[in-house]
């Protein structure tokens, strides 16, 4: 049975790669940093289910360090060269989009395909991850369609690969680290404390104050934490649940739903949210790293705004 | 009877501050970690525990996005992106504006079908869809300056999110939905995950007309301001 610790294992063979050709670049500007930073991601990935997991802390807090103090940079080099892509582009044609496309679409046949098989007693992955397994399976397939249609080395993919992770440099960590400090946060108990909070400031016997406040506050509070999941439980249990659904009767399925979206609306605005909008900005080589945010304000705005009408009108 | 602890909102502290100074993130995020730590009162071994066993629980949030990219990387070097750019110009009736539009319907429908990994900025933001919104904007308006290109690909970005984000809540078997329906069971409310699914069309609606009314809109802003451009030297 085939089990999501193999790509864990792959993920930490590319980025250790990187590592190593990090270091062997003379001309880098920060080369051990770098080297350091990427070699220590690609060890956490590869062993970092048996590392005891303080030592494991100690080194994310290593690479933590490293990214955040920017010393990790990435590599001098020129872009690409402009002729052989127009030639490539002149000589493969519309063939270039296929192994992009098999991606999406070899995962696709995955995550329908092996609990369907499951289905049928043949479980050839493991059953929770077969999703993410088919999307390493695809990448893997896809991989050697892009070399036999472009005719390059597997060695020259490894360096592709590491020139796009350089792009994203130590953004990549960001949505990790992020995550972990959802869990932390929990811990504290910093959704009481927010929770608390709210229910002094809410005047009380209002119903669109108390909509209001559980939309934005459910916005605010993903825009902390990054992540509408984390904000959802403490604003639904502070603001939700006590005023919306027992003290003004509205309806819980529409109060979820809506407050969810409000959440959703708040992983738009935030640089907390890095997965979606500091990685991409990284990985699109926009020179403002909020770039991605500010597109999206208007947009999260006023669908803020139509969620509360939505509650005012549903509920 | 107060028993709640406001000390761990020093970490909340630590990020508003942290951003506002503009200060790397990563650097905002690993003294948020600490700092919330010592709030609580956990010893540093602990918060180092937290630490490694949060990174270890959650490296599929970096797996997706480092797998596709030796595929994206070799087939860029062959002149993926010029090729997205040079195939969507020659469709005249296709715009940057239109699409993006279409990508978000089909992003959101696929999201809303359960399909959340059709899409996602590694594996088709980058080499499709901003290229190909590039190749559209280039044939109306000749070649794009930098700051035209960078707005692009952020409003690219931005689409994809929103057809991610708004889409995926009306699948039942969606993580979210399922999460809010054992939370609200736990806090004694039996509510249908159908219901809940059902209850996020609107929003999910009102985001498809609100961010497709924008996409379309650029169209426009992006001609304005170029013929905006023009003017001034002559003025």
């Amino acid at each position: 049975m085939l089990s999501i610790e193999f790509f864990y294992g792959l993920a930490g063979v590319l980025l250790l790669a990187n590592g190593v050709l990090t270091a062997l670049d003379r001309a880098h500007p920060r080369r051990w940093p770098t080297a350091l930073f990427w070699s220590l991601y690609g060890l956490l990935f590869l062993v970092g289910g048996w590392l005891p997991a303080k030592l494991s802390g100690a080194l994310v807090l290593a690479m933590g360090l490293l990214g955040g103090l920017n010393l990790v940079k990435s590599r001098l080099q020129g872009e690409l060269d402009q002729a052989r892509r127009d030639q490539g582009a002149e000589r493969l044609g519309a063939k270039l989009f296929w192994p992009a496309l098999a991606i999406p679409g070899i995962t696709l046949v995955g995550a329908l395909g092996f609990p369907w098989l499951a289905g049928q007693g043949l479980v050839w992955v493991a059953p929770k991850s077969a999703t993410l397994i088919s999307l390493g399976l695809a990448c893997l397939i896809a991989f050697a369609l892009a070399c036999r249609l472009t005719r390059e080395s597997p060695l020259q993919g490894l360096k592709e690969n590491a020139r796009l992770m350089d792009a994203i440099g130590w953004a990549l960590l960001l949505p990790q680290m992020l995550a972990t400090l959802g869990i932390l946060f929990a811990h504290a108990g910093i959704g009481n404390a927010v929770a608390a909070l709210v229910g002094q400031v809410l005047p009380e016997g209002v119903r669109f104050w108390a909509i209001v406040a559980y939309a934005v506050g459910m916005a605010l509070f993903t825009m902390i934490m990054g992540n509408a999941f984390a904000a959802f439980p403490v604003i639904t249990a502070g603001v939700g649940i006590p005023f919306l659904v027992n003290q003004y009767h509205g309806d819980a399925a529409v109060m979820a739903a809506i407050g969810m979206f409000s959440g959703y609306c708040g992983t738009l605005l935030t640089p907390m949210a890095a997965n979606f909008n500091m990685v991409p900005a990284a990985l699109l080589e926009l020179d403002d790293r909020n770039a991605v945010i500010k597109a999206q304000v208007p947009t999260a705005l006023l669908l803020l705004t139509a969620n509360i009408a939505l509650l005012w009108w549903l509920l | 009877m107060d028993a709640v602890s406001y000390w761990p909102l020093l970490g909340v502290a630590v990020i508003i501050i942290g951003f506002g100074l503009r200060a790397n993130p990563l650097l905002v995020v690993t003294l948020a970690g600490v700092v919330t730590g010592l709030a609580a009162a956990l010893p540093f071994g602990d918060i180092l525990k937290a630490l490694g066993e949060g990174f270890t629980h959650t490296r599929t949030l970096s797996l997706i996005l480092v797998l596709p990219l030796a595929v994206i990387g070799l087939l860029e070097r062959s002149g993926l992106r010029e090729q997205a750019g040079r195939w969507i110009a020659g469709f005249k009736q296709i715009s940057a504006g239109r699409l993006m539009a279409l990508y978000l319907l089909l992003r959101e429908l696929s999201a809303a079908l359960g399909l959340t990994s059709l899409g996602g900025h590694p594996q088709m933001v980058r080499p499709l869809l901003a290229p190909m919104a590039e190749g559209a904007a280039g044939r109306v308006l000749g070649p794009l300056s930098d700051a035209e290109r960078q707005r692009l690909r952020a409003m690219a970005a931005a689409t994809d999110n929103v057809g991610l984000f708004f889409g995926e809540d009306i699948f039942v078997a969606f993580g979210a939905v399922l999460l809010m329906h054992s939370f609200l069971k736990e806090n004694g409310i039996d509510v249908e995950p159908l219901h809940i699914a059902f209850w996020g069309i609107p929003t999910a609606l009102c985001a498809l007309l609100i961010h497709g009314c924008r996409v379309l809109y650029l169209d426009r802003q992006l001609a304005r301001a170029r013929a905006a451009l023009q003017e001034a030297p002559r003025a």
